[in-house]
C-alpha cells in the first residue's frame, strides 16, 4: 500500500472500519456516533456501512453505555464505546472502576472484558469547560485498566486495532487537539504493541519524555533546541498502563537528564508516576534531579486563558535548561 | 376519589390554551393567564427572539466561543422564570441563556462562559440563579438540595430545575426526582423537549409514553404542556409552582417544543434531519401565535408594540457593544478562588507564571 496523507481523526475511523470488518463481534456505541458520525466524525459512515446493529447511538447516559459493553463482553461481543468529551466519561466511572478494571480479577481469570473506551481528551481546541479535561491519571490510578493514547497519525490506526483485538479492557485516549493534524503514513505498515514505548526522536543530550497531546511539542521543542546547539532524545509513551520502564530508562541513562511533558496537572499524576519511576531506577545515571513540565493544578481554564494551562516550547526549553549543566 | 394514576399521570394530550392558529381554547384544568402576564410574555418573547439571533450573529463573527441557541423554545425560557418570585431558584443549563436574562441577570455576564471569558459570569445569589450546568442532568440533585435546605430552614422557596429530552437519561435526572419526592422537596423540574439531544431524535431517548409520565415511577405528578404556547407553559408551570410551594412536593412539567436550529453552531444538522422536518414548527412558532391572539383580541396597541421592540434593540445593542472590546482576561485570575486558603503550591505556580510573563514581556 502506497503512503496516503490523513489525519487522526480519519485514521481512527479507518481502524474502526477495519476492525468491524475484520471480526464481526465488534461493535461500535455512545452518543451520537450514529448518523452523526460522532462530534468528531470518528464514526463517521460506520452505520451507513455496517447497520444500526453494529454502530449505534445509545440514549444519554455514560454509566449505562459502559455497563451495557460490560455485559456484551461478558456476552461473547468486542464492544467500542464512545465517551463524547473526557469530563462527560465521568458518570460512568463507577463502571469503569468497580467493574471495567476488577472483571478479571474478581472472577479469577474466567471472565474477560474485551472492550475499548475511547475518549476524546485534553485542551488545545477553545471548549468552553469539561471539554478539555486530561482524565488520564484516573484511569492508570485504577488497577485492571490499560491505558493507550496516540500521538501519531500511524499510532491512532495501529493502537486502536491493537486495542480492539486485545484481550482486556483498554481506555483509549484521543488527544483531540491532534485530531485534525495530517500525515503521510501506509496503515498497512505494523506499529508496535501495547506497552511499548518509542523513541521519536534520538538525542546525546537529554530525554523529553510525553505521551498524547504533549509529544507533538516536545518534539518542537527538540528542534529548536537543535538549533541551539542542543540534542534531545523525544520518547512516546504511547502506552501509560502498562509502562515501558525500559525504553524510558535506556533513554535517560543514555542522557543523563530528563524532562517529562504532559498536558495534565502535575500534582498525583501519570507524570509524577514517571518522574518517581525513573528517579528509583536510574538514580545513578542521573546529572539533574527529573524535571516536569505541566499544567498548572487548577481546573482546565476556560478558553481565553489556556495558552497559559498547556505545555510550551518555552517551558519545556526552560525546563531543559534547569538541568544543572554546569554546577552552581 | 382520584386515583392514582389521574394524580400522578399527564393530560392525554399537552396543554394548550392557544394553538398554533393563535385560536384560544378552554382547559378543565387550566385558565388562560391575564392580557397583562400575555403582554408582558409578549414583550419578553421578542426581546428573547432578538437576544437568540443577536448571539448566533457574534458566534458566527468570533465574538462568543460557542452558542447553543434557544430559537423556538424561548416560550419555554421565559414561563420558567415569569412564574417564579423574586426567593425562588432557577437551576439552568448551557441552552437557557434567555432563562437566565430574563431572571435579571446581565445579559454579558449571562455570555461569559459561552464567550469563553470564564466558567460563570454571574453571581448565583444575586438573582438566585445557579451556574449554568452543561454535564447533563448534574445540576437537577443540587436543585433538590436548595429546595430541601429552604424547607429545613422553613422558607417557601420553589427551585425551578430545567433539563433537556436527553438529560432524562442519566442517572442524576432519576435520582433527584426520587429524592425530591422522599424529601417532598419543592422542584419544579421542567423538561423542554425538543425532540433532540445533538443529533440523536427523542424515540431513540425513551421508550416512555412522554417524558413526563416518567414521574409516576417516583410519585410524582407529571404534566406536559405545548411548549411554544406561552399561555399553557405560564399556566401549567403556575400550578406547578403553586402546589410545590404549598407543600405538595416536587411536580414534572414536559413541554414539547423544537429545537429548530443546531445544537450549536459548531454542529450540522443536515447530518441527522431533513428540512421537510423542520418546516411545520415553524409555523407553530411560540411569537406569532401569541402575536395572532393578541391581535385579534384588540391588546397589541402601539404602545405595547414600541415597548417589546425597545426592548429588543436594547438588548441586541447590550450584546454589540458588551461582547465586542476583547475582555482583559487576568492570568492571575487562574489561581484564585480554587480554595478558600491559596495552598502553597498554587502560590509557587502563580509565581511561576507572573515571572514567565514578566521575562516575556521583558
Ligand atoms: C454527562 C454529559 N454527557 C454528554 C454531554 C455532551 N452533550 C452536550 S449537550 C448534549 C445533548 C443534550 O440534549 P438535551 O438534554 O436534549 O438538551 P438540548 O441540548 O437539546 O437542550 C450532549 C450529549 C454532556 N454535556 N454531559
Ligand atoms: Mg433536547
Amino acid at each position: 500500500m502506497t503512503h496516503t496523507k490523513i489525519s487522526m481523526a480519519q485514521a481512527l475511523n479507518q481502524a474502526l472500519r477495519d476492525a468491524m470488518t475484520a471480526d464481526e463481534s465488534v461493535v461500535m456505541f455512545g452518543e451520537d456516533v450514529g448518523a452523526l458520525g460522532g462530534v468528531f466524525r470518528i464514526t463517521d459512515g460506520l452505520t451507513a456501512e455496517f447497520g444500526d446493529k453494529r454502530c449505534f447511538d445509545t440514549p444519554l447516559a455514560e454509566a449505562g453505555i459502559v455497563g451495557m459493553a460490560v455485559g456484551m463482553a461478558m456476552n461473547g461481543m468486542r464492544p467500542v464505546v464512545e465517551m463524547q468529551f473526557d469530563a462527560f466519561g465521568y458518570p460512568a466511572f463507577e463502571q469503569v472502576v468497580s467493574h471495567v478494571a476488577k472483571m478479571r480479577n474478581r472472577t479469577r481469570g474466567r471472565v474477560q472484558l474485551p472492550m475499548v473506551i475511547r475518549i476524546p481528551y485534553g485542551g488545545g481546541i477553545g471548549g468552553v469547560e469539561h471539554h478539555s479535561d486530561s482524565s488520564e491519571s484516573y484511569f492508570a490510578h485504577t488497577p485492571g485498566l490499560t491505558v493507550v493514547t496516540p500521538a501519531t497519525v500511524a499510532d491512532a490506526y495501529g493502537l486502536l486495532r491493537r486495542a480492539i483485538e486485545f484481550p482486556d479492557p483498554v481506555v483509549f485516549m484521543e488527544p483531540k487537539k491532534l485530531y485534525w493534524a495530517k500525515e503521510e503514513v501506509d496503515l498497512t505498515e505494523s506499529q508496535p504493541g501495547i506497552g511499548t514505548a518509542v523513541v521519536r526522536r534520538d538525542g546525546a543530550d537529554a530525554t523529553l519524555i510525553a505521551y498524547g497531546p504533549a509529544v507533538p511539542v516536545a518534539l518542537e521543542a527538540a528542534e529548536v533546541a537543535a538549533a541551539e546547539g542542543r540534542q534531545l532524545t523525544v520518547v512516546d509513551l504511547r502506552s501509560v498502563v502498562p509502562f515501558d520502564d525500559e525504553t524510558v530508562c535506556a533513554a535517560v541513562r543514555r542522557t543523563g537528564r530528563a524532562v517529562v511533558v504532559a498536558e495534565a496537572s502535575g500534582f498525583a499524576s501519570v507524570s509524577s508516576e514517571i518522574v518517581a519511576r525513573v528517579t528509583e531506577k536510574c538514580f545513578h545515571s542521573l546529572a539533574a534531579p527529573v524535571r516536569r513540565v505541566t499544567a498548572f493544578d487548577i481546573p482546565f481554564p476556560p478558553p481565553k486563558l489556556e495558552k497559559y494551562q498547556l505545555p510550551s516550547v518555552d517551558r519545556i526549553l526552560d525546563a531543559v535548561d534547569d538541568l544543572q549543566w554546569e554546577d552552581s | 376519589m382520584t386515583t392514582v394514576e389521574e394524580q400522578l399521570l399527564p393530560s392525554a394530550e399537552p396543554v394548550c390554551l392557544i394553538d398554533q392558529n393563535g385560536v384560544p381554547h378552554d382547559h378543565p384544568s387550566y385558565r388562560l393567564p391575564t392580557k397583562e402576564a400575555l403582554l408582558d410574555g409578549y414583550t419578553q418573547l421578542i426581546r428573547g427572539r432578538r437576544f437568540n439571533d443577536q448571539a448566533s450573529a457574534l458566534v458566527r463573527q468570533g465574538r462568543l466561543a460557542v452558542y447553543p441557541s434557544s430559537f423556538g423554545q424561548e416560550a419555554c425560557q421565559l414561563a420558567a422564570t415569569m412564574v417564579l418570585r423574586d426567593g425562588d431558584w432557577l437551576f439552568p443549563t448551557y441552552r437557557d441563556s434567555v432563562s437566565i436574562m430574563s431572571r435579571g441577570v446581565d445579559p454579558i455576564e449571562t455570555l461569559t462562559l459561552l464567550r469563553g471569558d470564564w466558567h460563570s459570569g454571574y453571581d448565583p445569589y444575586e438573582h438566585k440563579v445557579a451556574p449554568q450546568a452543561t454535564p447533563l442532568a448534574t445540576q437537577l440533585p443540587h436543585a433538590v438540595g436548595v429546595a430541601h435546605a429552604a424547607r429545613l430552614k422553613g422558607e417557601d422557596t420553589v427551585v425551578m430545575a430545567l433539563v433537556g429530552d436527553g438529560g432524562t437519561s442519566e442517572g442524576d435526572f432519576h435520582e433527584a426526582l426520587n429524592f425530591a419526592a422522599v424529601f417532598q422537596a419543592p422542584v419544579v423540574f421542567f423538561i423542554q423537549n425538543n425532540e433532540y439531544a445533538i443529533s440523536v431524535p427523542l424515540s431513540r431517548q425513551s421508550a416512555a409514553p412522554s417524558l413526563a409520565h416518567k414521574g409516576i415511577g417516583y410519585g410524582v405528578p407529571g404534566e406536559r404542556a405545548d411548549g411554544n404556547d406561552l399561555a399553557g407553559l405560564l399556566a401549567v408551570l403556575g400550578q406547578a409552582v403553586d402546589k410545590a410551594r404549598a407543600g405538595e412536593g416536587p411536580q414534572l412539567i414536559e413541554a414539547h417544543t423544537y429545537r429548530v436550529q443546531a445544537h450549536t453552531n459548531a454542529d450540522d444538522a443536515s447530518r441527522y434531519r431533513q428540512d421537510d422536518e423542520v418546516a411545520p414548527w415553524l409555523d407553530r412558532d411560540p411569537i406569532e401565535r401569541l402575536t395572532t391572539y393578541l391581535e385579534q383580541q384588540g391588546w397589541l396597541d402601539d404602545d405595547v408594540r414600541v415597548t417589546a421592540e425597545a426592548g429588543a434593540v436594547e438588548v441586541a445593542a447590550q450584546l454589540r457593544d458588551g461582547l465586542m472590546p476583547e475582555p482583559e482576561v487576568d492570568p492571575a485570575d487562574l489561581f484564585a478562588h480554587l480554595y478558600a486558603a491559596e495552598t502553597q503550591q498554587l502560590q509557587q505556580q502563580a509565581a511561576f507564571l507572573r515571572d514567565e510573563l514578566a521575562r516575556e514581556e521583558a
